[in-house]
């Protein structure tokens, strides 16, 4: 579909940084960042918001990027996957899937990893059918989900044990 | 020597980049001056093309179209055979069939410009069932519709019917199923008359891509260079249809001058590419008073859609694996693969086998019933011991143990417990619980004499670091090919697996180690990087600049020592043969298979009659694998699995329209999701195979054959529902439940 309006620049901040895109309004959110913004870890599976390939947050909150217009961009702080470690210290939940194979061929990985982190975000401790609730927006077609359980139980219990006081 | 590195859960070789967003995937990559390509598809079935109209308002002069008619050498996607073509030239077979090319650097104006191209069909009666391929009501292909017929014959079936007890008969039906890797088809090409074909992309065979490429340029091998990129699943969905992209990509980039990207949506990825083949099965089955197989006829049919693709090789696996591992001294197989006019059905994981195994296993648990055996009993009577003999008189030569897995299984289930109370209980209740089971094996490597004809390579050097490169051209794409590869290399080597590097698959530098497909990967071509890595480690023992009982420390500087006195220090492998190994492809007899993986699995369901929705609530699955060389990824492989089988069984409903699939999309073709998959919970007996690096067997293929007839037990179990056809979805069960006035 060609755009038939003009560009607009979208004011955004983007895994901390500012940015303004220049882009179409009804583009693709998800288009604009990995190919204006080169942040090509956020992924496209189905383009109509069922695998979850595509997940970042935007202002907290978790949503499919194939499904959001750039303009909606404007104003809001995005995190998109290459957000989540910082230097050479990966995040918990990062650590998790790579210790205990919650990533096989990866492709899912990016939203899935940003699915797990938004839901400890909003709820820390949660049960194994919480999780399975949590994650049930991001399809992965190698796993069965099994290991992905199982790192995501295991961050909760990493975070839960940095927290902890030591004696 | 106890090994260190070998079962222990190193992390995955690439995790890091994979759960940083670091990992380039196809789509990742871009060149300087790539233009977008697309591919404008047949909208029917079967025809004549009359005409192809290019709609006014595109600038058309701005565009690269590519026809049959640019293709500088043979049109066709070579493979077993040259039948089909890379674009339709006259005359479509199938709907979606590619019959023109566009490529410009403005994706958006190249899809409205895909519309705006009309091709015009005089259409041809079709065939589009099984059975009215086997009936002949249109002849679309050769001279009978059949690509390929097999018949297995041990014993003397006729003869023995009179002898039967019981027999049994019984007709099983299973449907296409999409791979539905997350990440869709891709590839980038670059072309020219003066540089050759270079092809970057998501695929699980660069050798493949490399032989369909040949015949359409007519270029000499050195002249086409395919390298794969981080390939976000397979599951046999990219082990032959790249090829055909890979052919369109490098079309258009030859005549474009520039290189050309082409990603499929969805959509696209899931009406035009290949799926798990539909199948039939017929049984007839004899049986002795005390429930021994006396004989088994068997008839099992594929459906190959419009061209031969792989389906004669799907066929061979389906047909030798048909009568499962149990003993039987009269077996009849006849097979045969069948065109329709749908796109041609392909490689998915399991190959065959899960469709014929299917069928097998809801046989038996109908056979137990109709003698008055528990189905674990039958089984039990007919499980094949080691020196019997299969089907395909194959004499079993590996330790087997089905009746010690069935065991074992059923007690991690609290299976005879389960089955008692569910019976109890469902009398009076809407949603019924049930617990069913299947047993079986798969045949890891090429079938036959399959491994023989492929005689891969694997490689491995050693850098004057001491860095370890191993060159194979097997593919990651998630199962593990990089993590064990490093295993292997670091366990033989004696050093750690940091100090392994993978090299990309690219035909320019890595042999043909075979396609990354079969089981064979850990268990053929890993044996290959084992046998390498030992004959590197001979060269520097043997010349005195390392002594045994190494450190890692001294591996480098004789690395560095070697090199510098005698040169690159390198090793090739060639797969050998085992001389005992014997397989005869006109009786259709023999050596199948170098080993096979054994397996029991157990499934629990819940089905609530009213809506006829099924819930599995628990899995067991129990295997003898060989030595495990990496227990999370061994494990992350049979979970996937299962998890693929259920959807095998339940969910995954290709609905066809005159070829077409009219379903297309994942809001209405439904995979399992976090809340459909239960606890899988994997166990496996080891028992290491003396071919195997480090005893390893294959086991990738596995978990897609047992989970389907497990699951139908189970829901059979707990609702006396006769089932005969996969997917079950609630429209298939609600019918069945009303026949049996539950």
């Amino acid at each position: 579909m060609s755009e038939p309006a003009g560009k607009i620049s979208v004011h955004c901040t983007v895994n901390g940084r500012a940015l303004i895109l220049e882009t179409y309004p009804m583009a693709r959110l998800l288009d604009v960042l990995r190919e204006q913004a080169r942040l090509t870890g956020t992924k496209e599976g189905c383009g109509e918001g069922e695998c979850g390939a595509c997940a970042i947050e935007i202002d907290g909150a978790l949503v499919n990027s194939c499904l959001v217009p750039a303009l909606q961009a404007e104003g809001t702080k995005i995190r998109t996957i290459e957000g989540v470690a910082t230097e050479n210290q990966l995040h918990g939940v990062q650590q998790a899937f790579l210790t205990h194979g919650g990533a096989q061929c990866g492709i899912c990985t990016p939203g899935m990893i940003l699915a797990a982190i938004n839901l400890l975000a909003r709820n820390p401790h949660p049960t194994d059918s919480e999780i399975r609730e949590g994650l049930a927006g991001n399809l992965c077609r190698c796993t069965g989900y099994t290991k992905i359980l199982a790192s995501v139980v295991e961050a909760c219990r990493a975070a839960q044990q940095a927290t902890e006081p030591r004696p | 020597m106890e090994p260190r590195i070998i079962g222990t859960s190193v992390p995955r070789k690439e995790g890091r980049d994979k759960v940083t967003g670091a990992a380039r995937y196809v789509d990742d990559i871009s060149f300087p001056g790539m233009i977008h390509g697309l591919t404008v598809r047949s909208p029917a079935p079967r025809g004549r093309i009359v005409n192809m109209h290019f709609d006014s308002g595109i600038p058309w002069p701005d565009f690269t179209i590519v026809t049959a008619k640019d293709i500088p050498g043979k049109n066709c996607v070579m493979l077993l055979i040259d039948d089909q073509p890379a674009l339709a030239d006259g005359f479509v077979n199938h709907p979606e069939e590619p019959v023109l090319l566009l490529a410009h650097p403005d994706k958006y104006l190249l899809e409205e410009a895909r519309r705006a191209v009309r091709i015009e069909i005089e259409p041809s009666a079709g065939v589009f069932t099984i059975a009215d391929s086997l009936a002949r009501r249109e002849i679309i292909w050769g001279l009978d519709n059949i690509f390929k017929s097999f018949r297995v014959e041990k014993g003397d079936v006729d003869s023995a019917w009179s002898s039967a007890a019981f027999i049994v008969e019984g007709e099983y039906e299973t449907g296409a199923q999409e791979q539905l890797y997350i990440e869709p088809q891709g590839i980038i090409a670059q072309a020219g008359p003066a540089e050759g074909v270079t092809v970057w992309g998501s695929l699980q065979c660069p050798y493949y891509v490399h032989k369909a490429l040949l015949p359409l340029f007519g270029l000499p091998k050195d002249r086409i260079r395919i390298v794969q990129t981080e390939t976000g699943g397979g599951f046999g969905g990219k082990e032959e249809y790249p090829s055909m992209i890979a052919a369109h990509a490098a079309l258009l980039a030859w005549k474009s001058g520039k290189p050309v990207k082409m990603i499929y949506d969805r959509a696209e990825d899931m009406v035009a590419t290949t799926k798990r083949h539909p199948s039939r099965t017929i049984h007839r089955t004899g049986v002795t008073r005390d429930g021994k197989l006396l004989a088994m006829e068997i008839d099992f049919t594929i459906d190959g859609g419009a061209y031969q693709t792989l389906s004669p090789v799907v066929l061979s696996r389906g047909t030798i694996h048909a009568a499962g591992p149990y003993e039987c001294p009269n077996v009849r197989i006849k097979s045969r693969a069948i065109a329709t006019n749908a796109p041609p059905h392909g490689a998915f994981r399991g190959f065959g086998a899960p469709q014929s195994v299917f069928a097998l296993e809801r046989h038996l648990d109908r056979i137990a019933h109709v003698i008055g055996l528990s189905p674990e009993e039958l089984r039990r009577r007919n499980f094949i011991r080691k020196g019997q003999t299969l089907a395909v008189h194959q004499v079993v030569r590996e330790q087997v143990d089905l009746a010690g897995l069935m065991d074992r299984a059923f007690e991690l289930c609290e299976y005879h417990a389960k089955r008692e109370r569910f019976t109890h209980e469902n009398l009076h209740a809407f949603v019924k619980r049930g617990i069913g089971f299947a047993s079986f094996l798969h045949g890891a490597g090429f079938t036959g004499s399959g491994e023989e004809y492929l005689a891969s390579e694997a490689a491995l050097e050693v850098t004057c670091e001491g860095r370890v490169r191993v060159f194979a051209g097997s593919t990651e794409m998630g199962q593990g090919t990089n993590t064990v590869f490093s295993q292997i290399a670091a366990e033989t080597l004696g050093l750690g697996c940091d100090q392994i590097e993978i090299a990309q698959p690219d035909t320019a530098r890595v042999p043909n180690s075979g396609p990354t497909v079969a089981s064979r990967t850990t268990m053929i071509v890993g044996k290959l990087v084992e046998t390498s890595a030992r004959a590197v480690q001979k060269s520097l023992l043997d010349s005195g600049l390392l002594k045994s009982n190494y450190t890692p420390a001294e591996f480098n500087a004789a690395c560095a020592a070697y090199i510098n006195v005698h040169g690159p220090l390198q090793s090739l492998t060639k797969y050998q043969h085992p001389c005992d190994l014997h397989w005869d492809d006109e009786r259709y007899q023999g050596d199948a298979y170098g080993a096979y993986a054994w397996a029991v699995y157990v499934a629990e369901v819940s089905v609530d009659t009213r809506t006829a929705e099924v819930h599995v609530d628990d899995f067991v699955a129990v295997q003898e694998v060989g030595k495990v060389i990496n227990p999370i990824l061994a494990a992350g492989q049979i979970e996937g699995g299962v998890a693929q089988g259920i959807g095998f069984a339940l969910y995954e409903n290709c609905v066809w329209q005159q070829g077409r699939m009219i379903n297309g999309q994942m809001t209405n073709y439904i995979m399992p999701t976090s809340m459909d998959i239960p606890p899988i919970r994997v166990f496996f007996e080891e028992i290491p195979y003396e071919r195997g690096p480090a005893g390893a067997k294959g086991i990738g293929e596995l978990p897609l054959d047992g989970t389907a007839p497990a699951i139908a037990n189970a829901i059979a179990q707990a609702t006396g529902a006769d089932i005969r056809r996969i997917p079950i979805t609630p429209e298939v069960l609600l019918e069945i439940l009303e026949s049996v006035h539950v």
